[in-house]
């Protein structure tokens, strides 16, 4: 698939990550999430500071709100934010804290933290975007593995898959985290609701596009990115 | 006469037809009431199925978009079960929604505690001050209320209940005078539903009731004007839940507060509504004998 970078935000981001963490050992891909984050607001999602609150953006929505610092980076990297906000991570006066709150935060489209709610928020945001008439924007949401415990994911995900709801993709980050894993695999608890899915290699950026902007018509998508397990 | 949960299901029908924003979520509950308009506005009137955490989660989402989402069932299953959706989904992200409940207290009398939701309005100020509470006394106070509050995005619950009083006071936001003691007199509010037993257990004595379907936010300017010593709540969930809000309103006059109300202890009894009134003294006979023992409890 020939595809346009639209921006490239590699070269930053390993130092406004370092600006966060104060970590110098670890590479960005230390967080999970960097890769998919990255394929999506450089090359993915149809959103800018300059368009962070036209009703026709895409949205994301981050649901695993725990270690926020690879969105926080790539963010800064996108001008949502200002690189300085990065060096005070949770502190008294600063606007980005362990969880992200979208009062604080330009660009973020939902406050999380506790698990198991982006995914019914995401619902609601396609379903109003849909009886608004707004046919272009996409909602993607992130979850992770271990998220998948919380019940209210599963209200989600039967509901978006039994009515079709062709405008939204869940991203479950998958570094086998969940206490008790997935038996039989994540992939299987959306697709066997209606949903179609792609899992693939959660560092492979062609991979990941091509999951990301891989959904088809009538049925919601699901990405399953696979990383290395915590453990 | 029409009870509360028509004159809702008839004024959110009408909502839905007159303003594009508006959109309904169910769960199960009242669906098959809005199947028509539904048919009409399906991106609109959306049914989730049994799926209360989900359909908090869908009104945040829609209020994100810029909708105004009316969310509907049992108090319990809106409100108790769904309360971390409530708070996250809705009031940390900024946005708000009409929640509209049945059942209240013990509407489900027969069902038993499952069913039933005494303490949903304490379950609001545990979210802090942002919420509208209102708990209309009769069905006809109920047009009005929901439409008022479609046309903000405020948020804003709305405690339906199948008990209700003879006669509609709308405009009772603030607190109504309804009798009026003499100069020194005790106030008596009444919340919702418990007016008519209110007016029946004070007959004859020496006090003010007031009526108000809003008790948040309290009226306290109100109260202030009205209250001497002696001040009386008589509310429909549970006893005590305005103390905090009439004890802050009152806190630099001398006074004695007896709040009435639901009992905290599930009686896991079943019966219908008077019975659990009953057992709870919040029929005219048990407000009476609670009310003239502390009004005759006064030294001097």
């Amino acid at each position: 698939m020939t595809t346009t970078l639209t921006t490239d935000s590699t070269a930053r981001l390993p130092g406004l990550i370092r600006r966060l963490t104060g970590d110098e050992k670890h590479a960005p891909s230390a967080h999970s999430t960097i890769d998919v984050l990255q394929v999506l607001y450089d090359r993915v999602l149809r959103v800018t500071p300059d368009t962070a609150d036209d009703p026709e953006r895409d949205r994301f929505l981050l649901s695993k709100g725990h270690g926020p610092a690879a969105y926080y980076a790539v963010l800064a990297a996108h001008g949502f934010i200002p690189d300085a906000w990065l060096d005070d991570l949770a502190g008294p006066e600063s606007r980005l804290g362990h969880h992200p709150d979208r009062l604080l935060v330009p660009g973020v489209e939902i406050g999380s933290g506790s698990l198991g709610h982006g995914l019914g928020l995401a619902v609601g945001t396609a379903l109003g975007l849909r009886a608004q008439g707004l046919h272009k924007p996409r909602v993607y949401v992130l979850l992770g593995d271990a998220e998948l415990d919380e019940g209210s994911n599963h209200e989600a995900i039967a509901y978006a898959g039994a009515t079709g709801l062709d405008s939204l993709t869940a991203v479950v980050i998958d570094n086998a985290s969940a206490s008790y894993g997935w038996a039989g695999g994540i992939a299987s608890r959306f697709t066997v609701n209606g949903w179609t899915a792609d899992t693939v290699d959660g560092r492979d950026h062609e991979a990941l596009y091509a999951a990301l902007t891989g959904h088809r018509p009538r049925h919601p998508h699901l990405v399953v990115a696979r990383t290395e397990s915590k453990g | 006469m029409t009870d509360m949960r028509t004159a809702f299901i008839d004024t959110a029908t009408a909502l839905l037809d007159e303003d594009p924003r508006t959109a309904l979520v169910l769960a199960d509950i009242s669906v098959s009431q809005f199947a028509q308009v539904g048919h009409r506005y399906p991106d609109r009137v959306l049914n989730v199925g049994i799926r209360e955490q989900m359909m908090i989660g869908v009104a945040g989402g829609l209020a994100l978009t810029g909708l105004r989402p009316i969310a509907h069932s049992y108090a319990t299953f809106l409100v108790d079960r769904a309360y971390e959706q409530i708070k996250l989904d809705l009031d940390h992200q900024g946005v708000g929604a009409v929640l509209v409940s049945i059942g209240a207290s013990y509407d489900g009398s027969a069902e038993g505690r499952t069913h039933q939701s005494p303490g949903d309005v304490a379950l609001f100020d545990s979210l802090g001050d942002g919420w509208t509470v209102r708990v209309p006394g009769h069905a006809d106070e109920v047009a009005a209320l929901l439409r008022t509050a479609a046309t903000t995005d405020d948020p804003i619950y709305l405690r339906l209940s199948e008990q209700g009083n003879a006669v509609a006071y709308p405009d009772a936001s603030r607190l109504r005078v309804l009798r009026r003691g003499g100069t020194d007199a005790p106030v008596v509010v009444a919340v919702g539903p418990m007016l008519d037993p209110t007016l029946a257990a004070t007959e004859g004595m020496d006090v003010t009731v007031a009526y108000t379907h809003t008790p948040r936010p309290f009226d306290t300017r109100g109260l202030r004007a009205l209250a001497n010593t002696d001040v009386v709540l008589v509310e429909p969930y549970l006893a005590g839940t305005s103390s905090a809000v009439v004890s802050r309103a009152l806190a630099d006059l001398p006074h004695r507060l007896l709040a009435l109300g639901v009992g905290q202890t599930d009686l896991r009894r079943y019966g219908d509504p008077a019975d659990h009134a009953r057992w709870h003294g919040l029929d005219a006979d048990g407000l009476r004998r609670s009310i003239s023992a502390f009004l005759g409890s006064v030294g001097g």
